[in-house]
């Protein structure tokens, strides 16, 4: 397909309007409904400037953002998703996933990435939610394991970056299965003896959030982001009554202990070399 | 006997009323044996021709039929003696989760499982089978306990899920299960999974991470409900018989994609109408399996067990 080549790095990643920000100059902030000006958004690294709501954003973004300088390498970029059930519900995941593939310029909903931050080499994993809710079936689960199995062989850090609603429906089984291949897997970064930092983002939910993502040695989470196993509105129905302000959120889980820390998109780039310096015994 | 009849077991229903009664008569009359045998024929072409064609909707139905056989039964009818233990030695005892002590065949091994619970006490005490956190952290104990002691750990899987609550996720669902999910990769004992019933989700791998993963024949095992995915993709929850097809939820199916291993027969009307010929299958199969497993030495078991989840997957590069 030569439109994929040829978009390796698309302009806008995304039209979708409800994960990101959507077109024209002026947008309106989701959480406190304040009308901003876009410019104003993106300087700072796509967080509310009245509020610090940090808007969701893709992939490359985010590894501009943490790389040395934004660049850095890309792996297994040929891997692309089949159709291991012939799945179909009211429109067939062959054509969904075409639809998505053109929208991203990604075969699938995550991007294993190599580069350095502060100099300190690191493989980054990251989801894209505008890809299928950055649902994790074959693909997503086989450069997960890739990443992981690469950073224990080199001896370097590991890093996942969580977006995601969980297990994607369309594969079935073999998405559940990754849930299991990926937490499998980190037990090759504790045996090389490297450090892993799982970074969760709104939202890190169900198959991804029972996973690998919740193993990691130091778990970080974006302000306000949504964590958890079940969706609350699922929740919600279980219990019959509303659920508390702020539950499931990522205050809501370093309160309770399921999180090492909770930090800014800003700050995320120098927190990260500080935890390298220390597992580097570099001192600065 | 079975005392609950799904829509398409109904045909069945009467035979098998018919066939009860004149057995009472036959004690007395021994020329009725005749008419039961004729009655029996019949009732086996009616079975085989309802159960060779269920759909994926009736699999369903059949792997949550409220007279199938749970974990504490399989305990009693499989097991020579049962030492069930309790707790996660942290928060509490969640009962969806049933475990302890048991030997099959004179061999000591470490029993877990789903328990649903059948009456509506019952299913309340054990939850309807969905695990809080403590179930998960209460099975990695007992499966470190069996791991200390150097016994093979059987599991049971038979659950519509992990349970959505909020203290669930207070306490920390995905983590509970994330770690299982890890710790069950470097159990250096064998593990046996057997899907009994209902295999839903992650709840359901929570349990299932195995050298050795078994399907009974009507049990079912899925990434999710199909009502849930019916609620998602068709955004009407009554689609649920439509969602059954593409999941590809049955256990041939699993068997095909390689999921499972192997596919445990179930007595020709299912589990639910005869718990004592089911316990023996499976009780057949696990110790066939703990043979084949005994072979291993512990570090090709457990890199066997990291290769088979490693290789599942399927796309183009
Ligand atoms: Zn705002």
């Amino acid at each position: 397909m030569s439109w994929f080549r040829k978009k390796k790095f698309p302009k806008k990643n995304v039209a979708d309007k409800r994960v990101n920000i959507p077109e024209g100059l002026w947008i309106k902030c989701n959480n406190c409904k304040e009308i901003i000006y876009k410019k104003e958004v993106e300087r700072n690294c796509d967080i509310c400037p009245k509020c610090n709501y940090h808007f969701r954003i893709g992939a490359r973004k985010r590894l501009e953002l943490i790389y040395d300088n934004g660049q850095y390498e890309e792996f297994d970029t040929h891997l692309r998703p089949k159709d291991p059930l012939g799945f179909k519900d009211v429109v067939k995941y062959r054509d969904r996933l075409r639809d998505y593939q053109e929208r991203t310029g990604l075969w699938d909903a995550l991007i294993r990435a190599a580069g350095t931050v502060d100099d300190y080499k690191i493989i980054i994993c990251a989801f894209e939610f505008s890809f299928m809710g950055g649902s994790m079936a074959s693909v997503v689960g086989e450069k997960l394991s890739r990443g992981m199995e690469r950073a224990a062989l080199e001896k370097v850090p590991f890093m996942s970056i969580a977006s995601s609603g969980g297990a994607r429906m369309q594969e079935g089984l073999i998405s559940l299965m990754q849930m299991a291949k990926t937490s499998a897997a980190t037990i090759k970064l504790e045996e090389a003896g490297v450090p892993f930092i799982s970074l969760l983002t709104d939202p890190t939910m169900g198959g991804v959030s029972a996973s690998f993502a919740m193993l990691g040695d130091i778990i970080i989470a974006e302000p306000k982001a949504l964590i958890g196993f079940a969706g609350p509105r699922v929740i919600e129905q279980t219990r019959g009554q509303t659920l508390p302000e702020g539950f499931q959120r990522a205050e809501f889980l370093l309160e309770h202990g399921m999180i090492d820390m909770i930090v800014s998109r800003k700050e995320l780039r120098n927190k990260l070399i500080g935890i390298l310096n220390y597992f580097q015994n570099r001192l600065k | 006997m079975i005392r609950y009849y799904l829509d398409f077991e109904k045909p069945l229903q009467e035979l098998y009323q018919e066939i009860e009664r004149l057995r009472e008569l036959a004690d007395t009359n021994k020329e009725y044996r005749v008419d039961i045998k004729k009655m029996e024929k019949k009732l086996a072409k009616q079975q085989r021709e309802i159960f060779n064609n269920l759909t994926p909707w009736q699999r369903t139905q059949l792997a949550r039929h409220p007279d199938r056989p749970y974990c504490n039964d399989y305990a009693k009818l499989m097991l020579d003696d049962f030492i069930p233990l309790h707790g996660d030695r942290c928060f509490a005892e969640d009962s969806s989760i049933v475990g302890g002590l048991g030997r099959m065949d004179g061999l000591s091994i470490v029993l877990l499982g789903h328990q649903k619970g059948r009456d509506t006490k019952q299913k309340i005490a054990h939850n309807f089978g969905m695990p809080h956190p403590e179930g998960y952290r209460k099975a990695l104990r007992l499966m470190r306990l069996a791991e200390k002691f150097n016994k093979p750990v059987i599991t049971l899987i038979d659950t519509p899920g992990a349970y959505p609550g909020l203290g669930a996720e207070e306490r920390g669902q995905s983590g509970a299960i994330a770690i299982n999910l890890r710790e069950m990769f470097r159990l250096k004992v064998p593990i046996i999974a057997v899907v009994t019933g209902e295999g839903g989700s992650g709840g359901a791998l929570a349990l299932g991470v195995a050298d050795k993963v078994l399907m009974l024949e009507h049990s079912i095992y899925s990434v999710i409900s199909p009502e849930s995915c019916a609620a998602i993709l068709w955004r009407n929850s009554s689609k649920a018989k439509d969602a059954a097809e593409p999941l590809k939820l049955t256990a041939k199916d699993a068997y095909k994609l390689k999921i499972i291993d192997e596919i445990a027969p179930e007595p020709p009307c299912g589990a639910h109408h005869d718990h004592k010929a089911v316990a023996k299958i499976l009780r057949r199969v696990i110790l066939n399996n703990l043979e084949e497993l005994r072979q291993f030495s512990v570090d090709e078991l457990l890199s066997a067990r990291y290769t088979k989840y490693r290789r599942i997957g399927q796309l183009d590069e």
